[in-house]
């Protein structure tokens, strides 16, 4: 039976489905020589440049602070995040299967804790890459960080780093809101 | 004839009084205008870019410059035929074999008339081809990394000034013979000049992908060739040369070249001639000549050698050639943008004389003819004469046109350019030029689609326009606004070695397709090193390739032991960068050579023969990023057969 719980569920699995096929996140690097900027991309399950060169060019001027360079191939969250977003998806089609706002709830909850630990993950790889920088290296500034905010600008050194969400973001935020109403929906149909 | 050699005489001297005159005319640099309007027309802000790329030749330091238009900005200076050790042009081993001739490596040249390549008429930025004038070559540029990629050596020339001007779908660029000589060469007095000595006219095919080949050559009387245009629309198929010096001397040109009172325009059936070719009605001729050839994938270039070209002669080819007779030693020739004038500037004259392209072939069917020289009919001039504009201006060279039916002539005595009507020939304004005017330059202003706006004067004597620099000074450019009834002076600029001739095309067409960084992953050079983890010093006798990277800041290796004196070194050098405007320089104490330049992706090599015993430092000699200072190293050299290792290493890790 076609229920607005159901297609709510239903909608909130083929939103996140959707996460996978856009970037979530972009951060960009803006400085004077750099005037349109060097900016990267994460994806669910990579990191690209907006260039070819552009991550090597990135971790070029990041190596003169001592800070890592960012290699897709070492973190080893892009290789399995896309799998538990696919099994969180794939809940949720079960979910609208069962068709009970409990469980949706339950959905919802894993999901929303699922998405801040993503999103403190991502924290913490920022103040790696941030703080744990090469004792060797050319350029070192006494009690300076190099962390690029999480969300929003800031000014580290001649860089203005932007941190933005991008298509993928909204898409976990409409599989959220699908699910709330999911358990919305079915709490008030319950109810008449 | 007397009346007429008054006339020119008492213009001569007015114009002289003129010249002086113009040196204390204060208001000339300023323009009618006044300087704040003519400055806003040329003020490009900061951070803006211009609206038009023009190439200006750079006469005898042999090499193009690029000015931005109207600023007049210095965007860049391409090296074709002048060695040039700032981008290691002619010293690194990738473009040494650019240079190379029948006569071996000749390190300079003389470049006149740089041409654009042209799809239906007009302008398309693929290429821009160049003449050698004193070795006789074309140079091809290409238009993505604004670098010379193709030289080709015309044999059985000499002062190959009539050249390159392209056909309007670029399937050739031709050459003239400036210097009538024997063909082929041989050792004869010059008193045998006439009948002995002959001039060649050069059709070098252009293939799609750009490269050129001699497709024939034709045999011409012993004249002197000095410019030429193609025709456009019903006249394509037809090339135009200007000759002097019809008299066939040999000797005090200056006097025997100017008696007599027409030279001609030599008009040319170049559809016919490749019918004549394919008829096989040809004779092949042993001439050497070279075709020196750079691969943008290997980033090196290669020489290719030939023997024989396909001669034309007239004599046996009928309706091949006409002279249209033209009065008194003609230099330039210009095609209007509908291809039907013919105009020819009679540099001893104050009058330009028009043909019609109609007329002429009307002419030809009625065998008008006055006179033949050497089984080349001379058509009668009253049949093709379409005009004549009468300027009162002396020494007419060379005319370009806008796109509302202008012709634009420099007039090198009177130091002017005078813009007139096409047909009713007309006079309508004059302007003079600081000084002596050679050619002038209008965007697309030799092409079927003029962009007009500007008017770039090339003049060739420079004295007070700008600050004193000793004897020697820059050449000097004065760019007009003529988009308006009157031509206004807005710019005036120094320019590199002597502009001759200069073309221009609005920068979108250009902009991109301009190259920004050569991809490492597509470098095919033979030594190339793709990453750090691959570097290597080879010793091979006493040859030694040291296959080394640069990237900022470091070089690797940047330490190297075990070359010994008497070596013959090779720094194959990979710049690894893929950031737009990274190169990196590498330069060695001592070494009988220049500099690299090595931009991102690229592979460059630096010939280098140790000559002492002891410690040597390289260094990057592009300011290339924070720590360039510290981009060093150490080549250590050891004493001939010593037992030091050969060994390499950057940083100390291992």
């Amino acid at each position: 039976m076609i229920s607005l719980p159901r297609i709510s569920m239903l909608t909130a699995g083929f939103f996140l489905f959707l996460v996978l096929l856009f970037p979530i996140w972009k951060i960009t690097l803006i400085a004077p020589q750099y005037p349109r900027g060097m900016g990267f991309y994460i994806w669910a399950n990579k990191i690209v440049g907006d260039k070819p060169g552009t991550l090597k060019n990135i971790n070029i001027l990041n190596h003169y602070i001592g800070m890592k360079p960012i290699e897709p191939d070492s973190i080893p969250e892009l290789k399995y995040i896309k799998y538990i977003l696919l099994g969180i998806a794939g809940m949720a089609f079960i979910m609208a299967v069962f068709n009970k706002w409990q469980l949706n709830l339950v959905w919802v909850i894993i999901f929303v804790a699922t998405i801040a630990l993503a999103f403190y993950d991502f924290y913490l790889w920022e103040y790696d890459f941030g703080h744990n920088l090469n004792p060797d290296a050319a350029i070192k500034v006494e009690g300076m960080a190099f962390q690029p905010p999480l969300i929003g600008k800031k000014l580290i050194m001649n860089f203005t780093a932007i941190s933005s969400p991008m298509l993928g973001s909204l898409f976990i935020v409409l599989s959220m809101v699908s699910g709330v109403l999911a358990v919305f929906f079915g709490i008030r149909q319950k109810k008449v | 004839m007397k009346l007429q050699l008054l006339r020119n005489l008492i213009l001569f001297t007015f114009s002289i009084i003129l010249i002086a005159s113009c040196s204390g005319d204060k208001n000339g640099s300023k323009g009618p205008l006044g300087s704040g309007v003519a400055a806003q027309k040329v003020y490009v802000a900061p951070g803006e870019l211009d609206e038009y790329y023009a190439f200006l030749s750079g006469g005898f330091s042999g090499q193009v410059s690029v000015y931005g238009l109207p600023s007049g900005r210095l965007l860049k200076v391409i090296p074709v035929f002048s060695v040039d050790a700032e981008k290691a042009y002619g010293f690194n081993e990738e473009t040494k074999p650019m240079l190379e001739t029948t006569y071996g490596f000749v390190p300079w040249d003389d470049a006149h008339h740089p041409e654009l390549s042209q799809t239906d008429g007009i302008p398309d930025g693929r290429w821009l081809f160049i003449n050698g004038n004193n070795t006789p070559r074309i140079a091809r540029i290409d238009l993505t990394t604004f670098e010379t990629v193709e030289i080709i050596e015309l044999p059985n020339s000499s002062g190959n000034h009539s050249s390159p001007f392209t056909t309007e779908n670029t399937d050739y660029v031709v050459a003239g013979t400036r210097f009538s000589v024997p063909v082929p060469q041989q050792d004869i007095s010059m008193n045998e000049y006439t009948g002995k000595y002959k001039g060649t006219l050069s059709f070098v095919k252009v293939e799609n992908d750009g490269r050129m080949n001699i497709a024939f050559q034709i045999l011409m009387p012993g004249f002197d060739y000095d410019l030429a245009h193609s025709g456009k629309n019903a006249s394509n198929g037809w090339t135009f040369f200007t000759c002097y010096n019809t008299e066939e001397s040999n000797s005090l040109l200056e006097v025997q070249a100017s008696k007599n009172d027409k030279d001609y325009i030599a008009a040319v059936n170049w559809k016919l001639a490749e019918q004549y070719i394919a008829e096989g009605k040809f004779e092949e001729m042993n001439s050497p000549y070279i075709r020196n050839y750079y691969d943008e994938a290997t980033h090196s270039a290669s020489t290719e050698t030939f023997g024989k070209v396909k001669v034309l002669k007239p004599e046996n080819c009928p309706g091949l050639v006409y002279f249209l007779p033209t009065p008194k030693s003609p230099h330039g020739v210009d095609v209007d943008p509908s291809g039907e004038y013919i105009v020819g500037a009679g540099k001893l004259s104050a009058e330009l004389t028009v043909h019609s392209f109609t007329k002429m072939l009307k002419a030809i069917s009625e065998e008008k003819f006055d006179d033949e020289k050497y089984g080349i009919p001379v058509l009668d001039m009253d049949a093709t004469l379409a005009g004549i504009v009468k300027s009162s201006g002396l020494g007419p060279l060379h005319t370009e046109f806008d796109a509302d039916g202008n012709g634009y002539t420099s007039f090198f005595i009177t130091s002017e350019i005078i813009k007139w009507k096409l047909g009713t020939w007309e006079v309508l304004d004059r302007v003079p030029c600081y000084y002596s005017i050679g050619h002038l330059m209008i965007p697309g202003g030799d092409s079927k689609k003029p962009w007009g706006k500007y008017l770039l004067a090339l003049n060739k004597i420079t004295k007070d326009r700008y600050l004193p620099t000793g004897p020697e000074l820059n050449q000097a450019a004065q760019l007009f606004d003529i988009s308006g009834d009157k031509m206004e002076l807005i710019l005036d600029f120094p320019t590199i070695g002597e502009p001759h001739y200069a073309q221009a095309i609005p920068a979108e067409v250009l902009i991109s397709n301009s190259k920004q960084i050569f991809k490492l992953e597509e470098n095919k050079h033979p030594h190339v090193t793709k990453s750090e983890n691959e570097v290597k010093v080879v010793r091979n006798g006493n040859v030694v390739r040291v296959y080394m990277t640069t990237i900022r800041s470091h070089f690797a290796p940047d330490n190297i032991s075990g070359i010994m004196v008497g070596d013959e070194v090779y720094f194959h050098v990979t710049n690894l960068e893929q950031d737009f405007d990274v190169p990196h320089g590498f330069a060695v104490m001592g070494a009988l050579n220049s500099e690299l330049l090595i931009m991102p992706g690229q592979t460059e090599t630096l010939y280098w023969k140790p000559q002492f015993p002891g410690v040597i430092p390289f260094y990057c000699s592009d300011f290339c990023s924070a720590l360039h200072q510290e981009m060093q190293g150490y080549i250590r050299v050891s004493e001939k057969n010593s037992k030091t290792e050969l060994k390499w290493s950057v940083g100390f890790e291992e």
